[in-house]
């Protein structure tokens, strides 16, 4: 017998958006959704034509928006697997309702964050010229490497929690079945199963935190392997890190109040898990802020006049109201918010979540154009400005990464149920025996 | 084997710009339209840097020809993807044009910011096709090019040094900027060669190479001008 079976009548809440016909607020988000994605793939194709004249990007500003998004999007990616992994070999408890989303987030993002290399390039009709004549020895290279690697292990790791839960909705539902059928992969819910699925969640777990962590280290190094000033900083590695995962959280929290209010799940989402987690985000918001503080002191310490140039323009020169509201959301309006338990509430959580992702944005924003707009050579110079296709394609990927996500949730649930049946079940018993096993034997406390 | 230089003197430059229009149309580099040239897209494979100082009426203007400065450890072709830009066996920083992908990558690595990226492919404008080089290929849109040292004049000398069978000599050909200039302000040879007036004027105190600290090896040096010296 197996040590617990999850039910398919229970939790009927969860099920319930997968199993009720399309509401009509999912069809409007749907076209409306769909048609800023089709514009934007308009937009992308009238790119193709008339060559990336159609953007903003000049010289000596070669890297705009896409490289901006692209960073963007693969940070918000480690939200999920890494955040959601670090939960479950912690064994925090409270991750139940929490992983799956970030699950999700990780693996939709992360195909949209490593399509705008893609769209950036001049010549994407040679795509394969990276495998055909690829050089080892390029940063470019080795982030084609590692987002391979991060897609293939978040989405193993997505999928592996989700076959019980696929397996109860074959159960249930008239609907998609052939679907279901094959995404099951023929789950019986034997022992020897689940055996099989705790070992393989277990080793992914702890299999992409690494990756993860590989990923977007390697992306600071596209900048940090230069020698331009403001990116040849050995600090850019763990400082992208930082960010990502300080930029995912709140990704997160913005979905998890979405389908909470969406699809009712205030039973499951209570206010306990946005406290846990918002300690988290606001941890990571001090981390930021300590290596932003690091980054600049040293620079200016130095004062090498490349750098000092690029370090003024960013914070008295044109990219100066850019660069303090950065300041203001990424750190100021997080750690007002999140440092008391009052003001830790699900409405002061959601202004602290979007202020850090336009925060997290800036600062992608204002790593990227300034050292671009300053070069050493006295060049006559440029300034930046996107142009329509490149914030319709910003927006598109937004909007796709909201379609994708609703889409998901009409397919599937949104809240791993066997993961909560499985907490209701076991997880009391459990953390009660691994609890009284940190404290002193009995005999001991007699004697 | 020489290992081509060049060396600019800047007190005889006189910012005519000849050496800019003689490499654009030697190379067949793109005329882009005025609102693209407008939008910073204007490209060169040399350009001239102007600097002003001072203010009116006793403003000094400077001029120094900026053109791939050929490093010896560059730092465009150590992140290139994909192999398109490479030091090559002439010891010149080459460009492969059907493989490069676009990614801009050289360009953001360049200190010098010499590389150009074709924005949009606009035809050359009425009567230039008649003028193309027919040497050089003409680049097509969405890739990085930039200067050569008009390495398909090397080329042609290897073939004619081939033929009379004799190792390419020093003197055996110039990129077409040096050509241009009136003033003799550009040198061009073997920098290794000792006898060479390249060679010797790279070793005197005034040849400089620029952003020298970044460890970059320019194989282009420029000759401070004298007023710069005090």
């Amino acid at each position: 017998m197996p040590r617990f079976e999850p039910s398919s009548t229970q939790d009927e809440v969860l099920f319930r958006p997968i199993e009720q016909p399309a509401s009509r607020n999912f069809q409007l988000a749907v076209v409306a959704l769909g048609s800023i994605v089709l514009f934007a793939v308009f937009m992308y194709v009238r790119q193709l034509v008339r060559g990336l004249a159609v953007t903003g990007m000049m010289q000596p500003v070669t890297w705009g928006f896409y490289i901006i998004s692209f960073v963007f999007f693969i940070g918000i990616s480690h939200a999920g697997t890494l955040i959601s992994a670090i939960l479950r070999i912690t064994q925090a408890e409270w991750r139940r309702p929490i992983t799956r989303m970030a699950e999700v987030i990780t693996a939709i993002v992360l195909a949209i964050g490593g399509l705008h290399p893609i769209i950036d390039m001049g010549r994407p009709d040679r795509l394969l010229n990276v495998f055909l004549s690829g050089r080892l020895q390029s940063p470019l290279l080795w982030d084609v490497a590692s987002i391979t690697a991060y897609f293939a292990g978040s989405t193993v790791y997505l999928f592996l929690p989700l076959i019980p839960d696929v397996a109860l909705l074959r159960e249930r539902n008239k609907k998609h079945r052939w679907l279901y059928d094959f995404l099951s992969w023929g789950w019986q819910g034997t022992e020897r199963q689940w055996q099989v699925l705790h070992r393989a969640i277990n080793i992914m777990m702890i299999v992409v935190v690494p990756i993860a962590v590989s990923v977007h280290t390697v992306i600071s190094y596209i900048f940090a392997m230069t020698l331009q000033a403001g990116w040849h900083s050995t600090i850019f590695g763990p400082y992208f890190v930082v960010g990502a995962i300080f930029s995912g959280i709140a990704a997160l929290f913005v979905a998890m109040i979405a389908f909470r209010s969406a699809f009712g799940l205030q039973a499951y989402l209570k206010p306990v898990h946005f406290q846990q987690l918002g300690k988290l985000l606001l941890a990571m918001s001090v981390l930021w802020t300590y290596f932003t503080f690091c980054e600049y002191l040293t620079g200016f310490y130095g004062s090498e006049p490349a750098e000092m140039k690029t370090l003024l323009y960013k914070t008295g020169g044109r990219y100066a109201p850019l660069f303090w509201t950065m300041v203001i959301c990424n750190f100021v309006v997080p750690l007002a918010l999140l440092s008391h338990r009052k003001l830790r509430t699900i409405p002061g959580i959601l202004a602290a979540s979007i202020a850090v992702l336009i925060g997290m944005w800036l600062e992608r924003l204002i790593i990227v154009v300034p050292s671009l707009e300053n070069p050493r050579m006295p060049f006559l110079t440029h300034l930046y400005f996107p142009s329509l296709t490149e914030i319709s394609l910003f927006a598109g990927a937004a909007a796709l990464f909201a379609l994708g996500f609703i889409v998901f949730a009409k397919f599937f649930p949104i809240v791993s149920v066997w993961e909560i049946q499985e907490g209701r079940a076991l997880a009391l018993q459990e953390t009660e025996e691994r609890v009284s096993s940190y404290l002193p034997d009995e005999e001991v406390a007699r004697a | 084997m020489p290992r081509w230089g060049m060396v600019i003197d800047l007190d005889r430059c006189t910012g005519c710009g000849a050496c800019m229009a003689a490499c654009k149309v030697e190379n067949n580099v793109q005329i882009v339209s005025i609102e693209e040239s407008q939008r910073g897209r204007r490209m060169h494979w040399l350009r001239l840097l102007t600097e002003t100082s001072g203010s009116y009426p006793d403003t000094q203007v400077r001029t120094a020809p900026n053109l791939c400065m050929m490093c010896d450890n560059p730092p465009c072709t150590k992140v290139c993807p994909v192999h398109a830009t490479y030091l090559g066996a002439d010891n010149l920083v080459g460009q492969i044009y059907p493989r490069c992908i676009g990614c801009r990558y050289c360009m953001a690595a360049c200190p010098y910011s010499v590389k150009v990226f074709n924005w949009s492919a606009s035809p050359p404008p009425p009567g230039m096709e008649s003028i193309l080089n027919p040497d050089v290929s003409v680049r097509p849109q969405g890739v990085v090019e930039k200067c050569t040292f008009c390495y398909h004049r090397l080329q042609a000398a290897k073939e004619v040094a081939r033929a009379e069978n004799r190792p390419v000599r020093d003197s055996d050909y110039q990129p077409a900027c040096v050509e241009a200039c009136p003033a003799d302000a550009m040198v061009f040879g073997d920098l290794d060669d000792e006898l060479n007036l390249v060679a010797q004027l790279s070793k005197t105190v005034r040849a400089k190479r620029a952003l020298e600290h970044l460890g970059t090896e320019p194989k282009v040096y420029f000759l401070e001008r004298r007023d710069a010296q005090v």
